[in-house]
């Protein structure tokens, strides 16, 4: 497993009690193992390491839309590699990869770092945005992406706070289910 | 998309999360689909006319301990199923327990009937009603648990979550069942409400890896 669990488990409790700063360098320090991980894998089996962005900011999404999961009273990096583990199996599964040609059990890869700032996907955030229903769209863009705070969306919104949250919440899971499935058509 | 764009995205404005929201779900589904299973064998099937009979309502008690204690282990299996991981923390073989002390009872009663009686507690007569109405019953409690694990769970062993989440559903369906069942033999209740329950249990690992995907 990854030597700094500690640390990570620190970052992922704060980011939990909604510490935006923790969650930034939480996710930060993730997409390098994740992508090192991913590339790794993929290289093994004879794939393209242009996937492994895809699955890297779909590994991401996930972690963060399903961060209520973690139960902070286990260890974390077994639940990240989970994860990550889950996305692979069902991406390869879902681009008819045969699973025997490499093995993707151990997790020692996972420990290995990448450092490739800025590294893009085939994902568009504009066309993940315009599917969501005008709603959501709005409230993602003013509190995810402009920064504004919720009760400044819900004003300018017209909205009140908690039906700004949710549609903040249910646009990022339809988001990440658009991600996971994009990934596989 | 750049990564880090995503990652800016994700960590503006982040909300504390509720912690026990997946475990207060999951038992809230449950609940829901036993009330909807009893109401549904209410509806279509209705009581068994002859609960003022103590054998029967002992036996409708029987039935009950076993298929609630189906219900219970399956969800608490389920619950640690529905997070990343989970499954490696979980060990299956503890739902056979109401399966092994509900063949063991049966067996008993077996041994201390004579074997000409053995074909009618077996089979019984509402065998086939049985059969048919557990899995129907189970479909809709089925379809509360997988929406609920789909929202709000991350499992990553879909076919046995699928799997538990049948098995749930399979449980708190003969619970509705036996309501209305007046078949009272000991290895009856093993063989079609067991059998049943599995029958459940096969078809929510076969769906899991559909439905369940996140």
């Amino acid at each position: 497993m990854i030597a700094n669990e500690a640390e990570l488990r620190a970052l992922m409790t704060a980011g939990l009690n909604g510490d935006a700063a923790a969650h930034r360098v939480l996710l930060d320090r993730l997409s390098r193992h994740l992508r090192a991980y991913y590339k790794n894998k993929l290289a093994r089996i004879g794939r393209s390491a242009d996937e492994a962005e895809d699955l890297v900011q779909d590994a991401l999404m996930a972690i963060h839309t399903r961060r209520h999961t973690y139960d902070p009273g286990e260890l974390f990096t077994p639940w990240v590699h989970a994860i990550a583990r889950y996305k692979l199996i069902d991406h390869l599964r879902h681009t008819k990869a045969s699973m025997a040609d490499g093995p993707i059990e151990d997790a020692a890869d996972f420990e290995a770092q990448d450092d490739h700032a800025g590294a893009e996907s085939a994902l568009d955030l504009d066309r993940l945005l315009a599917r969501l229903p005008e709603k959501m769209r709005r409230a993602i863009r003013h509190v995810k992406i402009d920064g504004l705070s919720v009760a400044e969306t819900a004003a300018r919104c017209g909205m009140s706070e908690s039906a700004v949250k949710v549609s903040v919440h249910r646009g990022l899971k339809a988001m990440a289910a658009a991600i996971a499935q994009g990934r596989t058509t | 998309m750049k990564t880090d764009d995503l990652i800016n995205m994700l960590s503006t404005n982040v909300e504390p999360v509720d912690r026990g929201q997946l475990r207060r779900s999951l038992g809230l589904a449950v609940a829901l689909g036993t009330g909807g299973a009893l109401v549904a064998a209410l509806l279509t099937l209705g009581v068994r006319p002859d609960l003022h009979e103590p054998g029967a309502l002992a036996f409708l008690g029987l039935k009950l301990a076993f298929s609630a204690g189906v219900v219970l282990v399956a969800s608490l299996l389920l619950t640690r199923l529905a997070r990343p991981g989970g499954e490696r923390r979980t060990r299956p073989v503890l739902a056979l327990l109401p399966f092994a002390a509900i063949v063991l009872l049966a067996g008993l009663s077996l041994a201390y009937a004579p074997s000409t009686h053995w074909e009618a507690m077996i089979v019984g007569d509402m065998w086939l009603e049985c059969l048919v109405s557990i899995p129907i019953i189970a479909i809709v409690p089925f379809a509360v648990i997988v929406w609920t694990v789909r929202r709000l769970a991350a499992p990553t062993d879909l076919a046995r979550t699928g799997a538990f989440a049948g098995l749930a559903a399979g449980g708190v369906s003969a619970m509705g069942y036996a309501l209305h069942c007046m078949d009272d033999s000991l290895p009856f209740i093993a063989l079609w409400y067991g059998g049943t329950i599995i029958l459940c249990t096969v078809a929510g690992a076969l769906l899991g890896p559909r439905l369940l995907r996140w």
